[in-house]
């Protein structure tokens, strides 16, 4: 999220680019905007938007990102 | 020639699209063998059955190869907008669903996009006055009664629950293509890859918002930046305050009491009469941390210092505790008295506001662990010190 932000570095999110294909899904299901595609693959652009809802490791079919969502 | 005269029937106030002669005049060129029906024919009566009602939101059913599907109306009614006032309140939310399985709207046929939504009627009701004069089929997921974010979250807005109702529709016999279109906050809980195995059917990530959906069908079922961000502004933090006080109440109860037995201690051991003259002090103290941490805080959310919750929360909490200090002034009596409720105030307030995290969209589980961790322990000696203060204050 844009303008207003929560704490930094804490996120659980891991990406692996080396497994990314560039389907995209992670960039579309993602509330936050923190990936963007680039040049065929899947970059994580704002890191600290994330709020672990797991959208983008239910999704990707390279199992290239995980994370550790809480309770929700 | 006879007049039928209007004759009223029995029958609920609903009518069906069935043929009615009520008010009818049979005229002189007639026949006079002419047979009328004497009362509303009811085609929706086809569909009572013993111990079940009809939803006020389904206008009729239509036969498909699987059977007879409900349609069901894109306005609100009354009866909707109290109960969503009810719930939003907090008043039944637990409770307010709607059966899951396949419904259409509009006109649909085997081309017509499926649209997947949760059973929380709240959901339902939202998603339906968002598709005025659009046709298309809604599978409604078994979440419990939960919104479709916070059940996907939960597991329950699943693969497993998508892939069971599709099959449960026989949603192969209903549409020829294999789209379906789920809203995009279900993603945390459905797999794109697991449903196309398990169902045959692909799934296609809706627009987070129901108003873009309109938009997102007529662009070719694509979404763009802003469709796809969750927002956080003012009017959708101050809609989830009355469920966030409705939270406090009964903990607040419990604190009350204890709060006016601890005011009854003083010289002469314990008095009833103090407790309640110094309680209904705390009692103020009290209802000053609950506005600013339920009320405030999530009003003025991004405009509030720091990024926990907790040290945002203590602003306000400070502010209204010193307010409060000002007009109670002439009924304590002491430096400790004050600051003990004046403390008071403000970790109600960060203890509220902290809470607040969990119905945030943009705060993160680690971050919250985080935040409760630094936090709570300071409440927590705050409210002893605050609590010892108070009692020796009545000395």
């Amino acid at each position: 999220m844009r303008d207003i932000r929560y704490l930094d570095d804490v996120t659980s999110l891991r990406f692996n680019q080396e497994l990314c294909i560039g389907c995209g899904l992670c960039i579309a299901v993602c509330p936050q905007s923190v990936f963007e595609l680039e040049d065929g693959k899947s970059h994580i652009v704002d890191k600290n938007a994330c709020m672990e809802c797991g959208a983008c490791v239910n999704n990707c079919p390279t199992h290239a990102v995980e994370v550790h969502p809480g309770v929700g | 020639m006879s007049k039928l005269s209007d004759r009223e029937c029995g029958c609920s106030e609903k009518s069906g699209s069935g043929l009615s002669t009520r008010g009818v005049s049979i005229m002189q060129s007639m026949d006079e063998n002419v047979k009328v029906a004497h009362e509303t024919t009811d085609s929706m009566a086809y569909y009572e059955k013993p111990g079940y009602k009809l939803c006020s939101y389904v206008k009729d059913f239509i036969e498909t190869e699987t059977g007879p599907v409900p349609r069901i109306g894109a306005r609100l009614r009354k009866d909707d907008f109290f109960s969503t006032f009810y719930v939003r309140c907090g008043i039944g939310r637990y409770s307010y669903t709607v059966a899951p399985g396949l419904y259409c709207i509009g006109n649909p046929d085997k081309d017509s996009e499926v649209l997947v939504t949760a059973n929380f009627k709240l959901s339902f009701d939202h998603l339906r006055k968002n598709l005025k004069g659009i046709n298309a089929w809604i599978l409604v997921l078994d979440t419990k009664g939960i919104n479709v974010w916070c059940a996907a979250g939960k597991g329950t807005f699943s693969t497993r629950e998508l892939v069971k109702r599709i099959k449960e529709a026989s949603l192969e016999k209903i549409v020829d293509h294999k789209r379906i279109i789920v809203p995009q906050l279900g993603a945390t809980g459905v797999s794109s890859g697991r449903t196309k195995k398990e169902s045959g059917f692909r799934v296609v990530y809706g627009p987070v918002r129901a108003e873009d959906l309109s938009a997102f069908l007529e662009n070719g079922k694509k979404a763009d930046k802003r469709m796809r961000s969750v927002t956080f502004n003012f009017w959708e933090r101050m809609i989830l305050i009355p469920v966030e006080i409705q939270i406090s109440l009964k903990p607040a109860l419990i604190t009350a009491i204890i709060l006016f037995i601890i005011s009854g201690f003083g010289p002469g051991f314990f008095s009833f009469s103090q407790a309640f003259s110094r309680g209904m002090i705390c009692l103020a103290a009290l209802v000053a941390g609950i506005i600013s941490g339920a009320v405030i805080s999530p009003a003025l959310l991004p405009f509030l210092p720091f990024r926990e919750f907790a040290a945002k929360g203590i602003i306000p909490g400070s502010v209204l505790g010193l307010g409060m200090i000002a007009v109670e002034s002439s009924s304590i009596f002491s430096i400790p008295g004050y600051i003990a409720l004046f403390l008071f105030t403000v970790t109600v307030s960060s203890f509220l506001s902290m809470n607040f995290t969990g119905t945030t969209p943009f705060t993160s589980p680690s971050g919250v662990e985080k935040e409760m961790k630094r936090f709570i322990p300071m409440q927590l000696a705050i409210i002893l010190l605050s609590t010892g203060l108070w009692i020796y204050s009545a000395f």
